[in-house]
């Protein structure tokens, strides 16, 4: 862990100053705060903080909210904007850090959430042309959503702008990235916080009591708990594929790393192509997998030094069929079973297993192929040494025509002048980011830093799209 | 493009997964072995049905000699439910079978629970009574459900029934009391009333458990007990959600009036999408595992189909004996990857069958296997599953020993040059319950096999 800039410092003491000045007002004698609202509302928005630790409203979330940001938006919307940023205070002072150092970012969590409510609060009172103090009245019930909306926005914006501050000060994050946050996508989580938020105000006032206000954070909370359970099963999910391919580079030790380097460049000649990302991401799962069938070819045959009998030959070339055989089951995989199957067909319908010819051979399969065949020739296998990029390039571009779609060898080599090849990350290091699910890829620029708030949680667990970025950010 | 490529649909599903919840099995419960009863409707769901039928009927009945109070209000909490039904997760659509996605269509059974316990109406005293519910309700869900039956899904008859039956279950609970004034007197304003409305909307979600349970158990013949704990189970996730927002929903609009319905219905859509999410990523992680399975069969070293024979015959077994749902998912895991430690092997074993091999052999077998398991990233108590899968019955965890038996049988049963059948294998079990097959977990495969397991080697 670095250590924390003195520029970074400073800030955080302003932002406390900042907090400090939103909530005083709440002291002053003729203040008539309701002291017993504001108790009961930062008791419960500490418990909130304790229960729920995770991202909810999917990969777009916010990520790693760390706060329950409802229970705030309610305290805005009942409380004046003085008292309202004191209920932020104790919760986020007693909720739990992952990094150090952690008083540090306890009080950094506590100034910003204050500022942040009491500026929501303010705008949910101050909006021109609107109900004035108590619009959460029964009575105005429709018309609240609009101020309730604003203060919603008010509050991510402030939020959001705090945050670009510590991650230029604390993180030395050139500006323009740092407040690159500030994006319309992120708004509707946000909307969603307010919409919530204003019910739990409505029932806190409604003859029912604050009691019932609870009831409308339940759903909240155990749609929170499913994701938490989503992500895990996902991570999971993708420890298990990665076993699939272990399983083969245990059989065949010549190709070790190998089904992840097809993987990545598959990605990056289909990416040249202009693919949309979700096919990227099938892609980049047909490279993985495509000699998973290797696990159904014996052993002995995988290893054997020198050269192969005929009959020797044809059990090896089951592998295409072996491979699609067991992944068509899985769904998820849609067009790259097709590429698992036809992945050493040849344009001149000379491939195998069924010989097909020029288009008739599916997209998916012929990047692979190329993919396949570039990686072969580049990496150092037991019977003879690597040869360089550009050497298999030429070669490949040999082969266009016959062997492969020249298309995809083009894309191949224009990809590779633009990024580069960089075949030194070996499988293990994506291996060991995947398996252990949800470890953040090492911060390029680009990324929030640790300080952030909105980041202050974990990370929604993908290793396959963090790898993948990492690869766009740095090949 | 080629002839395997017609049959890259999703797996067969495996036996008895599906029809957990399943009360509402239509055309894809009939294809599953297990279930004797699939071919004619029981009769206790025959009864259900009626008596459903004939309320709905007798409700409708009533309300048009009434008439319709308070239109806005019915209107608007009708189509609420219709909606919801019609953003129902089509049951079975995507094979998962845990206890807490039950509930299909969240919104529709929140919006019914509400408009059965509704008291108050922006501040004044509602007059619909239990007919106009029901009316209200059944007429919305056959609504809802027009598209599904249209688009050729089937309607589920079962869960309208429930739907039908228990808002009127909360309804006679609830409106009798309120129009009397009995709230009035002592709880009006005050928390008491909330209290009042959850506890009954707790005590009708638990009454229609034990109506899905009953249909359950009619459906499948499973015992009783463990459906009927899966299910109350299952309301501890979107149950008490769909509990919590027919409550909030109920008291918001005698709050604020109907305005509250569309906002209100926010949060309970998240964790309906959350569960949604969920379910996916769990079919399909069942799908990997299944596949991970057959990379030994492709590799020769087991029959075709037998981890799934396996996996289907356990989860038919553990289910006899009373396994609650999380944990048959992980005897079904661990014994679609039982044999997977057989992928270390330099040759195959003949006809993969481990049960014939020496005991220190098959332990090892299992070591491999379990060090496979423990990367795969499923739960860890699959893999001590496969590690303790060959040891005597005493050793080892209980789904250890269904699939130590389940296994046996099948490699013994799966052999061309054993005539004799399944009842000469079972026999076979029997005799070495001593030491390697627990008595009790051979007496169910026993019953399961008489009951018809033994058709799931025809729907290969």
């Amino acid at each position: 862990m670095r250590a924390v800039p003195p520029a970074a410092r400073v800030y955080i003491l302003c932002a406390v100053l900042a907090a400090g000045a939103c909530a005083a007002p709440a002291f002053r004698s003729g203040a008539g705060t309701s002291w017993s609202a504001v108790l009961l509302l930062a008791a419960l928005y500490a418990v909130c903080e304790q229960l729920t630790r995770c991202s909810f409203l999917g990969d777009r979330a916010p990520t790693g909210m760390g706060a329950f940001v409802p229970v705030l938006l309610a305290a805005a919307f009942l409380l004046p904007p003085a008292a309202a940023a004191l209920v932020a205070i104790p919760g986020a002072l007693a909720g739990r850090v992952d990094q150090p150092p952690a008083g540090l970012r306890r009080v950094w969590r506590a100034a910003a959430f204050a500022v942040s409510t009491c500026a929501a609060g303010w705008v949910f009172r101050e909006l021109p042309g609107l109900s004035g103090p108590h619009a959460v009245a029964a009575a105005d019930f429709p018309f609240a959503l609009v101020p309730a909306g604003c203060a919603a926005i008010a509050f991510s914006a402030v939020l959001a702008a705090l945050d670009g501050g510590v991650l230029v000060t604390a993180e030395r994050c050139p500006a323009r990235v740092a407040w690159h946050g500030l994006q319309p996508g992120e708004l509707p989580p946000y909307l969603v916080h307010g919409l919530v938020g204003l019910m739990m105000a409505v029932l806190w006032r409604s003859p029912y009591g604050p009691v019932t206000s609870l009831l409308v954070l339940l759903p909240m909370y155990i749609s929170c708990w499913v994701f938490a359970q989503y992500h895990r099963e996902r991570a999971a999910h993708q420890a298990t594929i990665r076993a699939l391919v272990q399983a083969v580079d245990i059989k065949d030790r010549y190709t070790r790393g190998h089904s992840e380097r097809v993987g990545r460049a598959s990605v990056l000649i289909a990416r040249e192509l202009g693919m949309a990302d979700d096919r990227l991401e099938v892609l980049r799962f047909a490279g993985i997998l495509h000699d998973v069938g290797k696990l159904g070819v014996p052993t002995r045959l995988l290893r054997k030094e020198g050269p192969l009998t005929p009959e020797e030959r044809r059990v090896i070339e089951l592998h295409p069929e072996y491979g699609h055989e067991m992944v068509r089951g899985i769904g998820f995989l849609r067009e790259a079973r097709a590429a698992i199957l036809h992945h050493h067909e040849r344009l001149d319908g000379r491939g195998y297993p069924y010989g097909l010819a020029g288009s008739q051979i599916p997209e998916f399969a012929r990047v692979v192929a190329v993919a396949d065949a570039f990686d072969a020739m580049t990496s150092t296998r037991s019977y003879r040494r690597a040869r360089p990029v550009r050497a298999a390039v030429d070669e490949l571009k040999r082969c266009a025509g016959s062997q492969f779609d020249a298309r995809m060898v083009g894309a191949l080599a224009r990809a590779l002048d633009r990024h580069g090849w960089h075949p030194a990350v070996t499988a293990d290091t994506h291996d060991a980011s995947g398996l252990r699910g949800n470890v953040p890829p090492p911060r390029s620029s680009g990324d929030p830093g640790p300080l952030s708030e909105r980041d202050a949680g974990h990370r929604p667990a993908r290793p396959l799209h963090s790898v993948r970025r990492r690869q766009g950010g740095s090949a | 493009m080629t002839a395997r490529d017609g049959r890259s649909g999703p797996e067969p599903a495996v036996p008895g997964q599906r029809a957990a919840t399943a009360a509402d099995a239509g055309p894809a419960g009939s294809r599953t072995g297990l279930r004797p009863g699939s071919r004619r409707t029981p009769r206790t769901v025959r009864v259900v049905h009626a008596a459903a039928g004939v309320l709905a009927v007798a409700a409708f009945a009533w309300t048009l000699w009434h008439g319709l109070h308070e239109q806005a209000a019915a209107l608007a909490f009708g189509l609420l439910v219709a909606v919801g039904e019609l953003t129902r997760w089509g049951p079975g659509a995507m094979g998962s079978s845990r206890s807490d996605d039950r509930e299909v269509a969240p919104l529709g059974a929140a919006g019914a629970f509400a408009y059965a316990l509704l008291g108050h109406n922006d501040g004044h005293p509602t007059t619909h009574g239990v007919a106009q519910i029901v009316t209200v309700v059944a007429a919305a869900v056959l609504v809802g459900i027009t598209p599904h039956v249209a688009a050729g899904r089937s309607p589920g008859l079962d869960r309208l029934a429930r739907r039908v039956i228990t808002t009127a279950f909360a309804a006679v609970c609830f409106q009798p009391l309120y129009n009397s004034g009995w709230f009035g007197t002592w709880a009006d304003g005050g928390p008491y009333y909330p209290a009042c409305v959850l506890l009954l909307l707790a005590l009708s979600v638990v009454s229609d458990a034990v109506l899905c349970a009953t249909l359950a158990r009619a459906r499948t013949g499973w015992p009783y007990g463990p459906l009927l704990r899966d299910h109350l189970r299952g309301l501890l996730g979107i149950g008490s959600a769909v509990c919590a927002t027919g409550a909030v929903i109920a008291l918001a609009v005698a709050a604020v009036g109907l305005w509250a319905l569309p906002v209100f219905c926010v949060p309970l859509l998240l964790t309906q999408y959350s569960f949604r999410r969920y379910a996916s990523i769990r079919a399909t992680y069942r799908q990997t595992i299944a596949s991970l399975a057959r990379a030994t069969e492709i590799a020769g070293y087991t029959p075709t189909g037998h981890a799934r024979r396996v996996a289907a015959l356990s989860r038919a077994v553990g289910r006899e004996l009373g396994l609650s749902e999380s944990e048959l998912t992980v005897l079904e895991y661990a014994a679609l990857m039982h044999d997977i430690g057989q992928l270390s092997l330099v040759d195959p074993v003949p006809d993969g069958a481990t049960e014939s091999l020496p005991q220190e052999e098959q332990r090892r077998i299992a070591l491999l296997g379990s060090a496979v398991v423990r990367q795969t990233g499923v739960p860890a108590e699959v893999a001590v599953v496969v590690e303790r899968q060959a040891d005597p019955y005493r050793e080892q965890p209980p789904a250890a020993r269904i699939i130590r038996a389940v296994n046996a049988y099948e490699d013994l049963t799966g052999r061309e040059r054993r005539p004799e059948g399944p009842l000469s294998v079972l026999e076979h079990l029997r005799l070495s319950t001593a030491r390697d097959y627990e008595p009790r977990v051979v007496e169910a495969l026993a019953q399961v096999v008489a009951r018809g397991g033994d058709l799931l080697r025809t729907h290969e």
